[in-house]
């Protein structure tokens, strides 16, 4: 009696009974997809020693550096197993099966030797679902290096994954083109062939595995009725997605946003935002960017913005405070150390420049160039990321208008700018003007700060920026 | 920066491949001389990478030339802590790389020449290429003291490297690769050459320094491109093939499918970094605090790049033990770069307690811990 084993589900549990297959005439008439049970641990499959094969140059042992595959894993021909090392050269083994990892030899930085198995490989050596012409299952390799299977005359190269994909979407392997190593078929090529009977276009990413649902033509809403008799229905096929959700740990510099910002917003945050208009002050930095570019910095609104806010800070110190932890105690910070946030690979960093009270717009504008150019370069210090006291963020070069940022523990106070718009505006005439308008929106601790204080520091802030030339009577 | 070879010997063919069988619509056969026009080591690399997976070798072999400005680049299987200096590399913006190949550590500017000799898997045979080399030398400069040694090195005047070597074994293609000094800076491959890193242990290729000269110092009379000229000559002679170097570009996408993304997986960090083998660090910080100095045993174990277990011996009470459980957690699967910990070490400080005496001792503590890395 013969006995024909079927792939079995994988999704199915395993069954504790013993694998046993029923067979008589009617066995043959069944469907594709019919599956029968199996248990994981039949030795249906027969287990083969996977030796190391000779590395050349006379060499006969070599060390074990990385393995790309543990027990219990599948592979298929070609994979890669394993990364060993002789001599300054790197080998890369590949699979010469199908099938299951069942043993490993050795472990990282063992010596292997050539001859020797390397691995056991239980081989994948199903059939039997009834094949189409030219759908064929590779039965394992032998030593030499056949890599080629004459079906019908045809030589089609595929891994059993491929194979059943095409099988599973009625897909004759010797229709599509190959585009892998030495013309085998991978899984794209099936998908580039199915994509094309449908019409349906497919993400350029090669490793896409999403076949976009078909055009439901019969639904499409006010079509004419005898055009949509005219419209051939596609023949439904199912929609195959295999995409697979991806969990990472939070590790790091996330580990520490994620504490952070927990804290952040115990803070009872409290909003304020206004409109800037900085047509002023475009006119200003026009002018005297080139001069900053002679001393060798480039000039941005920042040193302007920044500047502006210490001003303020000086009319209204309670906004650059800490409150300590207990809220016993309010700490009036006697430095202006004013935090930019930069975003850069890894997240959102805020470096401060510090003594804001005591330097220039142009001693701003060089720390800025300083600071960013370090942090583009990931080689910000810890003096650099720490004793801020209070924060601006640019999120408008970003982009945005209004925000709801959020105050960096241990200060009290942060505001964020939005993009420069060009605006009409009305003047004190009462005539339509260009007006650049930039929106500002701050965010203040309530339990130390009100609202009252909040506005009046803004406007004042505001007012240094609408007319530049009033920063000059407070320069300090 | 691009490299001008002289033009009767050099023919920039827009080539049209057919993946998998790359084809460089060429009239010789048996061979094909390729040299690089950039160089960036990430890009050079990818190229090999692309060459080794997608040239069908068997009836054409190919040789590969190129350059690359300053980069330090360490073997497959090392560990770039124990094996250059990463604090003046960062300083000196000099580039890190990790080759797929074996072997050990060099450094590269554009003083230096790469050779790669693809073959078949076969046909895998490193001293013939270097006896090839050594050949075209001798023919330009037949004064010149150069051998090949049985550890696969070039050596001038019988005592100083000229050449190191590394290859690359995959299913069905190889390929080796070897240096060739011609005017390197050896004042800086010296200096990053030279790890600063004390009590790492781990069982990554270590490197085996030598002695090194330029060939430009034995004769002043030679340039690079008389170098790559003559290996690509006798190259030529013995492959029975034209004398003539193909330019390409390594960002050509069309020329090279899937390029860029083999440049970007060699650029990351997981790659470069997180392939390090698994290594411990056993250290002792000496932290001078007020009057006193304090001596803190520091020990942790990093597998792929990341920080797997840390122990840090402060003195009972010194960190409050909360803070101190933080940072430890917080440490713990971080990246061992000194940019994530500065910038996690940072952010932590805001949830710490407003004290002085606290945030002065965190920041001494924290700065010696990103000395380490």
């Amino acid at each position: 009696v013969c006995i024909h084993r079927v792939r079995s589900c994988s999704s199915l549990p395993s069954v504790k009974s013993k694998y046993v297959c029923v067979f008589d005439r009617s066995a043959l008439k069944f469907s594709q997809q019919q599956r029968l049970l199996r248990t994981s641990a039949v030795s249906c499959g027969q287990i083969v020693q996977f030796k190391l094969s000779d590395i050349g140059e006379g060499i006969t042992e070599v060390t074990v550096k990385e393995w790309y595959i543990k027990e219990g894993d599948s592979v298929s021909q070609f994979d890669s197993i394993c990364e060993v090392q002789s001599d300054k050269a790197s080998v890369t083994i590949t699979s010469r099966y199908d099938g299951v990892i069942r043993k490993l030899h050795y472990s990282i930085d063992d010596i292997a030797f050539v001859g020797k198995p390397l691995v056991d490989i239980e081989i994948d050596a199903s059939k039997g679902v009834a094949p189409e012409e030219d759908v064929v299952e590779t039965p394992p390799m032998s030593h030499e290096e056949h890599t080629h299977q004459e079906i019908k005359g045809h030589k089609t190269l595929a891994t059993p994954a491929v194979r059943r994909l095409a099988m599973e979407n009625n897909i004759k392997l010797s229709e599509v083109v190959g585009t892998g190593k030495d013309n085998r078929i991978l899984k794209e090529d099936i998908l580039n062939y199915l994509a094309k009977q449908t019409g349906a276009i497919l993400p350029p990413s090669p490793k896409a595995e999403i076949i976009p649902p078909l055009p439901k033509s019969e639904t499409v809403p006010g079509a004419p009725k005898d055009k949509a008799r005219k419209i051939p229905v596609p023949v439904s096929r199912p929609i195959v997605f295999s995409g697979k959700d991806k969990t990472e740990p939070v590790t790091g510099f996330q580990k520490a946003m994620v504490k952070t910002m927990s804290a952040a917003l115990k803070i009872p945050h409290f909003g304020y935002c206004d409109e800037i208009d900085l047509t002023q002050l475009v006119q200003l930095r026009e002018q005297l960017k080139p001069l900053a570019e002679i001393r060798g910095v480039q000039l941005s609104f920042m040193p302007f913005f920044i500047k502006a806010a210490s001003l303020g800070l000086l009319q209204y110190p309670i906004l650059n405070a800490s409150l300590d932890e207990n809220c016993q105690n309010v700490t009036y910070k006697a430095s202006h150390n004013i935090g930019i946030a930069m975003d850069t690979e890894q997240g959102l960093i805020v470096p401060n420049v510090k003594n804001v009270q005591v330097c220039s717009v142009f001693d701003i504008a060089a720390e800025l160039n300083r600071l960013q150019s370090l942090g583009s370069a990931g080689q910000l210090g810890t003096s650099d990321l720490t004793g801020g006291t209070f924060t601006l963020s640019n999120i408008g070069t970003i982009g945005g208008t209004y925000a709801k940022p959020v105050i960096l523990p241990p200060e009290v106070a942060i505001g964020a700018l939005g993009k420069i718009q060009v605006v009409p505006r009305f003047n004190g005439k009462g005539e339509v003007f260009k007006a650049q308008i930039m929106n500002v929106s701050w965010s203040a601790d309530h339990r130390i700060i009100d609202g009252a204080t909040m506005a009046r520091f803004s406007n004042l802030w505001k007012s240094y920026l609408e007319s530049p030339a009033s920063m000059l009577l407070d320069l300090k | 920066m691009v490299l001008q070879p002289s033009l009767k010997n050099c023919l920039w063919l827009p080539c049209i491949l057919k993946t998998p069988k790359a084809g460089f619509r060429s009239t010789a056969s048996g061979g094909l001389i390729i040299q690089s026009v950039s160089n960036d080591v990430y890009q050079n690399l990818a190229v090999e990478d692309w060459i080794h997976d997608h040239m069908d070798l068997e009836k054409r072999q190919v040789l590969f030339l190129w350059r690359n400005s300053p980069a330090v680049v360490i073997g497959r299987h090392q560990n770039p802590w124990q094996e250059c200096n990463l604090r003046l590399l960062r300083q000196k913006n000099i580039k890190l790389a990790r080759r797929r190949s074996g072997g050990g550590t060099v450094y590269h500017d554009l003083g230096n020449i790469n050779l790669t000799f693809f073959t078949t898997r076969k046909k895998y045979e490193r001293m013939e290429n270097l006896k090839l080399v050594v050949k075209a030398l001798k023919a330009l400069r037949p004064q010149l003291d150069v051998h090949v040694t049985d550890r696969y090195d070039i050596l001038l005047d019988r005592h100083y490297k000229i050449s190191g070597t590394a290859a690359k074994l995959g299913r069905t293609s190889a390929y080796h690769h070897c240096t060739l000094l011609c005017n390197t800076d050896k004042f800086v491959l010296s200096s990053v050459l030279k790890s600063p890193y004390t009590g790492l242990k781990s069982n990554a290729t270590p490197s085996v320094p030598a002695s090194v000269k330029n060939l430009l110092e034995e004769d002043p009379s030679l340039t690079s491109e008389m170098l790559l000229d003559a290996i690509a000559k006798e190259y030529a002679t013995q492959h029975q093939i034209d004398h003539r170097i193909t330019l390409i570009n390594p960002a050509d996408e069309t020329l090279l499918p899937g390029i860029n993304n083999r440049t970007e997986e060699l650029q990351g960090w997981e790659w470069v970094y997180g392939k390090t083998p698994k290594f411990s660090v056993s250290t002792c910080l000496n932290m001078a605090y007020k009057d006193s100095v304090l001596e803190v045993k520091v020990n942790m174990d990093v597998k792929h790049g990341r920080i797997e277990v840390c122990n840090i011996d402060l003195p009972e009470q010194w960190l409050p033990p909360a803070l101190y459980s933080e940072l430890v957690r917080s440490l713990t699967g971080s990246k061992f770069c000194p940019n994530e910990i500065t910038t996690l070490v940072t952010t932590l400080l805001r949830v710490c307690p407003q004290d002085d005496e606290l945030h002065s001792r965190w920041n001494l503590l924290c700065e010696n811990m990103i000395m380490l890395v």
